[in-house]
């Protein structure tokens, strides 16, 4: 389940901004593609008792989920993306660009000393 | 911990070896520490609104700035992989400046891999100068292979860890010194899910599927066929005892990519490998 590993890591990244002890995280905002590979399902369940004892106890948790969207090279027509590898639904042309869906970012956190 | 896979770097040991001087030099090179070295430009949204007249004088040595923040926003627009990103791409100036074509070979276990570096380095090697980069959770089995050649080759033990990241192809190529003007073969642990998300900073991603497996792994494993410019389907002179459409398979990887370039082979037979190898002797001269 590498949705652990990925909460591990996010609380990680989110320790190295505390600069002092006092300091919590009350908010963090993810950008989590839809086209990511990432399970948001697993990804709360396991938020919870991860975060027990960091920095990301208790904190707000947002996560953006962009949705897939890919550009048609052939027709330039811009279309939803379900599955990496779905066609054009104008054309059926396989060749895109993909415009959103695999993000994988933290975006921001709100740092409290209270 | 490995974003992705859960392996831990800090009980983790991760082995450079040198199989050509039986050299071992043991250590942590998983990347995804998340050193952002960004300053922090703290946006300071404290809301102040009343005036009372901050007379407590607690002097924070330290010269940050957050003298009367309450509450601080971290505007980090980080890539959760920002740190294998970059030291990915430093690796890819390097291959450029030296003129080194390197390749990252990714597929299931078992598709032949090592096979096929063994007969490609083989057959080539009085034209093209080889060194190599072996994955692999345990021992330098692979490695070995390959030292048996004559030609430089690195193993890279990553313990429990499932994939190569560039932190360690950085370090492995510091201690393999590639030749200017060769090619450079990584071959990435065997599993066709990780190692899509970690850049090693490589020239061209090859994907290998062999015969004995499921027509639509393309679709199975799609972000794998997604990430590589090559497909390399092997072990062909299987098909005919196999219930195995090729067509069928390719049809599938062009839908997850359709810029996919394909090379039909058997390392076992040598069919087909003439494509490959006119492919990689054009790659050093370009």
């Amino acid at each position: 389940m590498h949705e652990l590993s990925i909460v591990t890591s996010i609380i990680k990244t989110s320790e190295k901004e505390i600069v002092d002890k006092d300091e919590r995280v009350l908010e963090i905002f993810l950008e989590i593609g839809k086209l990511s590979g990432i399970e948001i399902a697993s990804l709360n369940f396991i938020w919870e008792l991860a975060t027990k004892g960091t920095v990301l106890q208790d904190s707000k948790v947002t996560i953006a989920q962009p949705e897939g969207k890919a550009k048609c090279l052939d027709c330039d027509f811009e279309y939803h993306l379900e599955k990496i590898y779905d066609s054009c639904t104008k054309c059926n042309s396989p060749f895109k660009s993909i415009i959103s869906g695999k993000e994988f970012k933290i975006n921001k956190l709100v740092i409290s000393n209270r | 911990m490995c974003v992705t896979c859960g392996c831990n770097p800090d009980d983790n040991q991760v082995k450079i070896i040198d199989v050509n001087n039986k050299k071992a030099q043991t250590s942590h090179v998983h990347s995804h520490e998340h050193n952002h070295g960004h300053e922090h430009e703290h946006e300071h949204t404290h809301d102040h609104e009343h005036t009372h007249d901050h007379e407590h004088t607690h002097d924070h040595d330290h010269d940050h700035v957050h003298l009367h923040y309450e509450t601080k926003e971290i505007d980090l627009e980080k890539e959760i992989l920002h740190k294998n990103d970059l030291l990915a791409e430093r690796n890819r100036g390097y291959f450029d400046a030296k003129n080194i074509f390197s390749i990252n070979l990714v597929s299931s276990p078992g598709s032949g891999k090592t096979s096929l570096l063994e007969r490609t380095i083989a057959d080539l090697k009085k034209d093209i100068v080889f060194s190599v980069i072996e994955g692999d959770q345990q021992t330098t089995n692979d490695a070995d292979r390959i030292a048996a050649l004559e030609v430089p080759v690195i193993q890279i033990n990553t313990g429990k860890g499932c994939h190569l990241d560039s932190d360690m192809i950085s370090k492995a190529v510091k201690e393999l010194a590639p030749a200017d003007h060769s090619i450079l073969m990584i071959e990435n642990v065997g599993n066709l899910v990780c190692p899509s998300m970690f850049d090693l900073g490589e020239n061209t991603r090859a994907v290998i599927i062999s015969v004995t497996e499921g027509e639509d792994k393309p679709i199975k494993y799609p972000d794998m066929f997604y990430g590589s410019q090559i497909c390399i389907i092997n072990k062909i002179d299987l098909l005919p005892y196999l219930k195995f459409d090729i067509e069928k398979l390719k049809n599938y990887a062009k839908q997850v990519n359709p810029h996919l370039t394909f090379f039909e082979v058997s390392a076992y037979t040598g069919e087909g490998l003439e494509g490959w190898y006119d492919f990689l002797k054009k790659s050093i001269i370009n």
